[in-house]
């Protein structure tokens, strides 16, 4: 297949609602387990310690109809909370064995609880990340977090997982994640040779496969990226920010483009990137993990950094992509994005970088307005500033 | 009810309006006076330990709630939507906000101290966060995150408490510097005893309402008469307040007298009020002799009712199982069980949920748990919707629709079966 045609493959497998990458792997392991991860960032080491498939759960992109949700939760929340609960409701996540939530935000960790009450087959987890990351408790209490999220696995599986299995894990994640920095950072270098739509798609069906067949697939595709003969076009350089939990129609993520923007760095499928390092593949793994997430890991609005500011950590984002300006691109009734986007702009302003604001929804399906906004804006970047 | 009958009736609004205004007074004068201020939420909050440092405290949703009762709170709220907020997100940040920006005169008319320290209690609400962090931004001044670990399962794990305790340890170095007083075990253990007599008669307070007909609405009163056990807690002003207003029950008890003139049916609410339109509210249920005869709001701030108490054995420990068992930090299915506990030990006819767009904390979840309610215990749910805060989401019409329809069912059932 030509990359192309792997790109159009890829996207029809994420847009199949019915996880058949699940389907046939569980055909493939008589018993096996398999976890749904919700977003933004979940431990995936775990579960693939104990040889389970751990899966996204991110939504279902607007392609189902909201039949049985809207009665279980109300208008004013998410689309992703609502189609998740819809994918459940509707039999389509029947397969998995497990659920992971985690404390993004009060709709998430609500949405644990009512998956419990709903799925009383599954094993539910909600998993509290440390928000004092000045404290020295932190690391040691998030530890045991994962030593308890462990210890629910094992019993699930019926079997055991030693440190040395979580350790390979740890280096089975670390090879795929510098493949999605190594994807990351050729958007920020020659995004002309891979246009966000495409990456997307590159990390989003890493989330439906077992971490071993992603990283077989990057290692393929990146050389062809590379050397890929695509024209540079007199596009702006933008930022895009506060698409980290529900995933923004595809669409949409063309549309930006079309209209003249070269997204050179983003906050889409974050997990994928979240370690900025290594995690340490020796000593106590789960110490190791812990001690990654406080100390080396991304910026994003659904945690609280302590003295290390998410508005510096964007104008970093901003002088390292030498980027023209940022587009804030947030769901609607998204409070983590909404509540920051005014802390951000402030410090835009303060600092001369043009930005423009608009919502989504995962329904979305008219991007007229949008792309006019962007035109404008792109026009305003390039013959005002 | 008459002068000779009643002696007390009116003495926890009265009592009440005298401390608050004093406590609004020291606020006012503390900056002159060079006392240092601290700005936390009453979810979990960890006033006994400030209290420890003689930190005036400010309670931001505190002031949000009365720029709500006072309508002034729509004005607010579009003042931070004039700054960039969404219309979409929680309306006490965004009066909050807005209120700063007119100035920072609180909704009593005495100027709010600018914040020396900003401790966020992360205590069931992410909101939270974004609100200090966005407060922290506009008066520039340190954010100090007690990362509270919502309860994950039905019980307090010993490693979340020893968590929150070594967090309150660490504390301690910023809080002396701060305002250069010692940290004293002994002055803790003095405060948390205050604290444990006061909720001990606030609890009294509440169970009263198991009285037929009960002699206090758990929800409408309940959230003016809950106000110093979270602001004034540890003091020994909160306790005598709580004295006095459990005469005032006591008298009710005694008369047989209660909220309403005749109690016709009993129920549990789920969800906080409608600041802007309370007593609207209020009159909605009123007209169909409702009494609302236990509440998950008034427990927002802590939760005493089932036995705990702030500790002076182990005053840290305790403080951090006051953080961790408040209502906005126990699990769906935990709040889930609590309202139909609270309508099988209050004898509740109803459940009434009123749901706000403002805290998704609260809301999300409230129609799986109607559906639980009707489907696994019969227990007749009503489900409404407005807001905390802002004014613009309470249609009057549509409630008063809703609220007529479910009790005239409720009430049609009754006769049927009698």
């Amino acid at each position: 297949m030509t990359f192309e045609e792997q790109i159009q493959h890829f996207r029809g497998i994420v847009d199949d609602v019915s996880f058949p990458t699940v389907k046939e792997w569980k055909s493939k392991h008589t018993g096996g387990k398999v976890v749904g991860m919700f977003p933004v960032y979940t431990p995936y080491e775990l579960p693939h310690a104990l040889g389970m498939l751990p899966v996204g759960l991110l939504g279902a992109g607007g392609i189902i109809e909201i039949d049985h949700a809207d009665s279980r939760i109300q208008s004013f929340v998410c689309s992703i909370a609502r189609s998740t609960l819809e994918l459940g409701l509707t039999d389509r996540v029947k397969d998995f064995d497990a659920v992971y939530f985690t404390s993004i935000c009060d709709v998430a960790r609500n949405l644990s609880g009512i998956w419990k009450a709903n799925f009383p087959h599954q094993l539910v987890e909600y998993i509290h990340f440390p928000q004092n990351m000045e404290s020295p408790s932190a690391v040691h209490h998030y530890r045991g977090e994962l030593q308890r999220l462990l210890g629910n696995l094992e019993q699930l599986g019926g079997k055991k997982a030693s440190a040395d299995e979580v350790v390979r894990s740890i280096e089975a994640f670390n090879h795929n994640r510098s493949l999605c920095w190594r994807l990351h950072e050729i958007r920020q270098l020659t995004p002309w040779k891979l246009s966000t739509y495409e990456a997307y798609i590159l990390l989003r069906i890493g989330t439906l496969l077992p971490v071993e067949e992603h990283t077989h697939i990057l290692e393929g595709i990146i050389p062809l990226v590379e050397s890929r003969e695509t024209k540079q076009r007199d596009h702006v350089r933008v930022i895009l920010e506060g698409s980290f939990c529900e995933q923004p129609p595809m669409e949409l993520l063309q549309v930006i483009e079309e209209a003249g923007c070269y997204i050179v760095n983003d906050d889409l499928l974050l997990h994928s990137r979240w370690f900025t390092d290594p995690v340490p593949a020796n000593g106590d793994p789960l110490l190791a993990l812990a001690e990654s997430y406080i100390q080396r890991s991304v910026s994003s609005s659904v945690r609280h950094y302590g003295l290390r500011s998410r508005k510096q950590a964007l104008m970093n984002k901003v002088r390292s992509g030498q980027a023209d300006g940022v587009i804030f691109s947030a769901p609607k009734f998204c409070e983590p994005a909404l509540l920051d986007y005014v802390l951000f702009k402030d410090e835009l302003e303060k600092n001369g970088i043009p930005y423009l604001a608009f919502e989504y929804e995962e329904k979305m399906s008219v991007f007229e307005s949008i792309r006019m906004q962007i035109e404008a804006f792109v026009e305003s970047v390039m013959f005002f500033t | 009810m008459s002068e000779s009958k009643f002696k007390y009736q009116g003495v926890g609004r009265e009592y009440q309006k005298k401390l608050l205004t004093a406590w609004n007074d020291r606020l006012q004068s503390a900056e002159s006076d060079g006392r240092k201020v601290a700005y936390l939420f009453v979810p979990g909050n960890v006033a006994e330990f400030l209290r420890v440092f003689d930190f005036e405290l400010v309670f931001p949703e505190v002031n949000a709630l009365q720029c709500g009762v006072r309508k002034i709170s729509g004005d607010y709220i579009l003042k931070a939507e004039d700054v960039g907020y969404s219309p979409d997100v929680c309306g006490y940040v965004k009066n909050d906000i807005g209120m700063m920006l007119a100035g920072n005169v609180g909704p009593s008319g005495h100027k709010i101290p600018k914040p020396d320290l900003l401790l966020c209690t992360y205590c069931g609400c992410t909101t939270f966060i974004k609100w200090f962090e966005a407060l922290a931004h506009y008066y520039d001044v340190p954010l100090v995150l007690l990362d509270i670990p919502y309860l994950r399962g039905s019980v307090i794990e010993e490693t979340d408490r020893q968590y929150i305790v070594q967090q309150l340890k660490e504390l301690i170095p910023l809080c002396e510097k701060m305002t250069g007083n010692k940290y004293n075990h002994d002055k803790l253990v003095e405060i948390t005893k205050h604290a444990a007599e006061a909720e001990d008669l606030w609890v009294q307070i509440l169970h009263s309402a198991k009285r037929k007909p009960s002699p206090f609405d758990s929800y409408f009163e309940a959230v003016f008469f809950m106000a110093p056990i979270y602001i004034l807690r540890g003091l020994p002003e909160c306790t005598d307040y709580y004295r006095e207003a459990m005469k005032e029950i006591q008298e009710r008890i005694e008369h047989g007298v209660g909220p309403i003139p005749e109690e016709k049916f009993r129920v549990v609410v789920e969800g906080p009020p409608p600041w802007p339109h309370f007593r609207s509210f209020w009159e909605l249920l009123k007209r169909w002799g409702v009494c609302a005869v236990a509440s998950s709001y008034s427990k927002v701030g802590g939760f005493w009712d089932h036995g705990f108490r702030h500790d002076p054995t182990r005053p840290l420990e305790s403080i951090a199982d006051y953080c961790l068992t408040c209502y906005t930090n126990q699990n769906l299915a935990m709040r889930t069980d609590l309202l139909k506990t609270y309508a099988e030990e209050y004898d509740a006819d109803a459940i009434l949920i009123h749901s706000v767009k403002s805290c998704r904390s609260f809301s999300v979840g409230q129609a799986d748990m109607r559906e639980q309610f009707l489907r696994k215990w019969d227990l007749p749910t009503l489900l409404v919707e407005s807001d905390l805060a802002d004014p613009r989401y309470f249609q009057i019409a549509q409630l008063r629709n809703r609220i007529d329809a479910f009790f005239e069912s409720l009430e049609h059932k009754r006769l049927v079966h009698a």
